[in-house]
Parts: C-alpha cells; sequence; structure tokens
C-alpha cells in the first residue's frame, strides 16, 4: 500500500517524477514485506503440502516399488481398479460406512443440541461431557471399544446375555464380517457426535425467537415447531455439518486400523486402509496413488456440490 | 421444586432424564475405563461389573512405566506437540496478516492455493509426502512429523479469517504512529487474536497429541515413538495385560483432559464459531 500522499496539482515536474519514482520504490519494499509475513508458511505449505499433491498426480500414472527405477505406467493403474476385487470391497464399503453414520451422527448430533439448548442445570458439564469423546487419544479409547463389545467376555454382551438373548444369536461385534462394520460406525457416531453437536448448538443459537412466538400464536405444538422452525432455520448448518461429516467418513482409517484391521476378511476394508496396504505393505506406490485419486475424486465432488450450494445461498 | 429458575414440570424432568441417561452412556467406556486400570487382569471381564475395585491395583500405574517406555513416549508426544503448535501459531498469523491486511501481487492466487487444499485429505499425498520425506532422509525423524504438521492451510484460512473482521482503520491509524507492519502485527493484531489464536492452539494440540496414521508411517524405532503408536505397541505386545493396558490408556488420556478442560470454554466456542476442521 502507498502511504506518502500525491503531492498537489502545482508540484514542480521533476518532483512529481521524483515522487512517482520513490513511490514505484515504496510498492516493491511493501511488496517486500507482504512476501516475507507469507514465506515462512508458505514455503513449508509449498514443500511438504502443495509439492505432493502434484506428485501424487504423477505417480498414480507410474509404476515405483520405491527402490528401483520408476517407469511409466500410463492408464494401467486405472485399469487395475476394476480387476482388484479388494478395491471393489473398499470401495463400497467407504460409501457404506459413510452412507450410515452421516445421517446417524447427524440425527443423534441435532437431537443433543435441541436437549441441551435448554437452560438447564449443568448444562455446561453436560456439553463438555458429550463432547470428550472427540478430543479423547483414539488408541485408548478403540482399546477400550474392543475391550466392552469383545464378544465372549465383554460386557456389552454380558448385558444382552442377562436380558435373555441366546447365546448362538450373540452379534460377534469386530471379529463377525456381518457386525464389523456396525462396530465401527458405532463407535465412529459415539466419537464424533458431540463435535458437530456443538456447531448445531451454534446454528440454534442463530434462530431468531420471534419465530417459535408467531408459531406458538398459529398453535403449533412442540413437533410442529420442530418441524416447520427449527429444521428449515438450521438448512445452511445441517448442509455444512453433511459435508463436514461426508469427507470425514471418506477418510475415516484409525479406528478400523484399531478396531478390525480391515476385517473380518475384507469386510471393513475401506479406501485409506487400501491405499496404506497398497502404499507401505506392497510398496506398490503409483497403484496407491491411483487409490488415492479416487478418494480425491469422491471429496471433489462433494465440495463442489457444496460450492455451489454456497453460490446460490 | 424449582431447579435453574424454572418450575419443574413434566417435560423439564423428561429432559434432565433423558439428558442424564445420553450422559451416562457416553462417559460409560471412560468408567469401564478407569475401574479396569484398577484391577487385575483376571478381574477385568468378571460380569457383573465391579464398578469400585474392592482390592484396587495401584501398582498397575507403577508397572507401566517400566514395562515400556511411557514417560519417554510421553516427552516424544508432548515435544512435537509443543514445537508443531508454536510454529503452527507463529507462521498461520504471520501469513494470515499479509492476506487479510496488506496488498502484494499475486495475492489472490497464493491465497486460492491454500483454499483449493483446504478439503483435501492428508491420505490422498501421504504417500508422496512420504517418498519426499524419505529423499530428504527425514524418514524416522521428529522432524517430519513437525514439517508435516506446521504448516496447514486450516490455520492461515481460521487466522486469515478473524483478522478480516479487525477495522483496518487500526492499522492505518498504527502507521501513522510511525510503526511498522511487524510492530502492527506483535502490538495490535497479536493481543486482539486470543480467541482464533486459543482455537488454533486447541485444534492443533489435539490433532498432534492424537495422531495415528503419521507417526505410524514415519518413526519406526521405539526411542522415537509418539503415545499413540506406543500404546499400539504396548497392546500389541501385552495383549492379555488388560489392567495394564487400562492404566496406560488413562495416562494417554490424561494430558488431553487437562487441556481440554482449561481451554473448553474457548474450544466449544472456536467450534461453534469457526467450526471448519472436520
Amino acid at each position: 500500500m502507498a502511504h506518502s500522499t500525491i503531492a498537489a496539482g502545482d508540484t514542480p515536474v521533476p518532483a512529481r517524477r521524483r515522487k512517482t519514482v520513490s513511490k514505484r520504490r515504496r510498492r516493491v519494499q511493501d511488496a517486500l514485506v507482504a512476501y516475507s509475513f507469507i514465506a515462512p508458511n508458505f514455503l513449508g505449505f509449498a514443500v511438504f503440502t502443495l509439492g505432493p499433491i502434484l506428485f501424487a498426480f504423477v505417480l498414480a500414472f507410474m509404476h515405483w516399488d520405491g527402490s528401483n527405477a520408476m517407469s511409466f505406467a500410463g492408464l494401467d493403474n486405472f485399469w487395475r481398479l476394476f480387476e482388484d476385487k479388494a478395491f471393489k470391497d473398499a470401495f463400497w464399503n467407504t460409501i457404506i460406512y459413510t452412507v450410515v453414520s452421516v445421517p446417524v451422527t447427524l440425527a443423534c448430533a441435532l437431537g443433543l443440541a435441541i436437549l441441551l439448548n435448554h437452560k438447564i442445570l449443568g448444562r455446561d458439564f453436560f456439553r463438555t461431557a458429550m463432547f470428550f469423546p472427540y478430543v479423547a487419544s483414539l488408541v485408548a479409547v478403540a482399546v477400550v471399544w474392543n475391550m466392552i463389545f469383545n464378544p465372549e467376555m465383554g460386557p456389552v454382551n454380558m448385558i444382552l446375555y442377562t436380558l435373555g438373548l441366546d447365546p448362538k444369536n450373540m452379534p460377534g461385534w469386530a471379529a463377525d464380517r456381518h457386525w464389523a462394520m456396525v462396530t465401527v460406525i458405532l463407535f465412529g457416531v459415539w466419537k464424533s457426535m458431540g463435535y458437530f453437536m456443538v456447531i448445531y448448538l451454534a446454528g440454534l443459537q442463530g434462530i431468531n425467537s420471534e419465530l417459535y412466538e408467531a408459531a406458538d400464536l398459529d398453535g403449533a405444538n412442540a413437533w410442529q415447531k420442530f418441524l416447520y422452525v427449527t429444521v428449515p432455520q438450521l438448512g445452511p448448518t445441517t448442509f455444512f455439518v453433511t459435508v463436514m461429516l461426508t469427507i470425514q467418513s471418506f477418510k475415516v482409517f484409525d479406528q478400523i486400523y484399531m478396531i478390525t484391521q480391515g476385517g473380518p476378511g475384507t469386510s471393513t476394508l475401506v479406501l485409506v486402509y487400501h491405499i496404506y496396504n497398497e502404499a507401505f505393505i506392497s510398496w506398490d506406490l503409483g497403484y496407491s496413488s491411483m487409490i488415492a485419486l479416487v478418494l480425491f475424486f469422491l471429496v471433489l465432488a462433494v465440495t463442489v456440490v457444496q460450492f455451489r450450494r454456497q453460490k446460490e445461498d | 421444586m424449582r431447579i435453574a429458575g424454572q418450575k419443574l414440570t413434566g417435560k423439564l424432568a423428561a429432559i434432565y432424564a433423558t439428558v442424564i441417561l445420553i450422559t451416562i452412556v457416553m462417559l460409560l467406556p471412560f468408567a469401564w475405563m478407569l475401574s479396569a486400570s484398577l484391577k487385575l487382569s483376571s478381574e477385568v471381564f468378571v460380569f457383573p461389573i465391579e464398578w469400585i475395585p474392592s482390592n484396587p491395583q495401584w501398582s498397575n500405574y507403577v508397572d507401566i512405566w517400566t514395562k515400556i517406555p511411557l514417560a519417554l513416549f510421553i516427552y516424544n508426544t508432548s515435544k512435537l506437540t509443543i514445537i508443531v503448535t508454536l510454529m503452527q501459531l507463529f507462521t498461520s498469523s504471520f501469513a494470515a496478516y499479509a492476506f487479510a491486511k496488506l496488498h502484494f501481487p499475486y495475492k489472490n492466487a497464493l491465497f486460492l492455493g491454500y483454499i483449493a487444499t483446504i478439503a483435501m485429505p492428508w491420505q490422498v499425498y501421504m504417500v508422496p509426502q512420504f517418498l519426499l520425506m524419505r529423499e530428504f532422509g527425514l524418514n524416522n525423524t521428529h522432524l517430519a512429523l513437525i514439517c508435516l504438521q506446521a504448516f496447514t492451510a486450516f490455520g492461515v484460512f481460521l487466522m486469515r479469517q478473524f483478522y478480516m473482521s479487525i477495522p483496518t482503520e487500526l492499522c492505518e491509524a498504527a502507521r501513522i504512529d510511525g510503526m511498522n507492519e511487524y510492530q502492527i502485527w506483535a502490538k495490535i493484531m497479536l493481543p486482539l487474536s486470543k480467541p482464533a489464536l486459543s482455537t488454533l492452539t486447541i485444534f492443533t494440540f489435539v490433532t498432534t497429541w492424537n495422531d495415528f496414521l503419521g507417526p505410524m508411517i514415519y518413526l519406526t524405532k521405539t526411542e522415537l515413538k509418539t503415545i499413540q503408536i506406543g500404546l499400539r505397541m504396548f497392546i500389541s505386545q501385552y495383549s492379555a495385560e488388560y489392567g495394564l493396558i487400562m492404566a496406560a490408556s488413562v495416562v494417554a488420556l490424561i494430558p488431553v483432559l487437562i487441556v481440554f478442560l482449561s481451554l473448553q470454554r474457548f474450544f466449544v466456542e472456536g467450534v461453534a464459531s469457526s467450526g471448519i476442521k472436520g
């Protein structure tokens, strides 16, 4: 930004030229100062984030095991996606995980937010308690989860047993291919709903209370008020939460690695797990990058929808 | 009967009952963890659950420090977390100042570079990033994880949004008073941006402390491991020592619990106002 004031009209010509020269120098100086502010972050960001992102797009079209020479693969890695049974499973498991956990987490978060939007005693404590699983160390809580849901000895199945459930029909949780996905989804919902509850609480506080008063005058009951005032008013928040949750579900990994290791079989194998296996177990770096691109395009699709929607609003 | 200045109606009683019930369910795994951490491995799965152990095994909390280098893991994690958080705060707020308050060529293009990657999952480029780090000889160093986490688009974006809301007139007034840009950043912007700085601190602290995949890829030497993968290693080595595993898990949770409880007011406000990171 130029700070020197421009000379008045009757200034002699040489002085004005001097001014423009110094103005230009001033501008270069200002730009240098600005770049010096950006440089520490941008250099790190460019080298460790932008560079690898560009490299990922190149790598997806290469054969490379990380030690021998890299060779051009053309579309080999792409066609391989269609023949790879594990990829197919990982893709659909990721979609199933997302399609189930997003609406469940969203509904739980909204329900909690509405409950804790009431002026009740100890409200801050309750909010903090609901939020805590989100910040708690994943490894620690995942190992507890494994113990609590242990099919033979865990308290959950013990309680089901005392409630009279036949031991033969007992859910096998993480050890059973039909229940493993349920187990990791339950974990994900429990861990992240408090976070989205807080976002919903902020949304609820933004609703004009006059709308509820008007609904009262019209004789609306609590359910009608929820349906015709709360839900539409929370539209933007719900949209934001849905996008965040969807992206988060697409990249699920840690909890699956801790609870089921992608198994039994491939019943909880997800995209990021497959990327990890192909890269760091099989050292098939080109193919793992191709799977990463699939993840990228899934996320991109969601982001584009979000962007369009934002423009409409 | 009145609670919080309201008459105790049926509806209110139902709300209390539901809230208390859900809170119990949410916290039950932690209670079970705490209870199991004071038991012998043979007692952990005894049913019905004995919530308060009659014969508490305090020795579990002594033994874990010798079974695995837990203190070293905590030291490593603390070191990484503190360095990453400080670097993130400094570089993000520094860059954000330029993006919010200064004019320079290619400003929009550079900012777009940040925005375009904000939704990009790290998992998409973790493999090429690993190869790059290996090329730099950073494999099995803490520096790799610092480089990986200290310069995020999220940090710059969060701080920039906050700085945009600070009136530009303040900076102009300071310039007239003879302050240079660095002084304006240090003496005017930083003190005003405490809420955004706290939010970023908490996010960075929690993410770095709890990071799992990053340390798992980069750190294979035991002496470099963080608490998360150290705990994971312990679990696979002593898979039947339930009491000890739970005691180690409780220890791993405590630092986050302290930071969270002391900053939770900012945390809730921060998530609510910025709510960007998922």
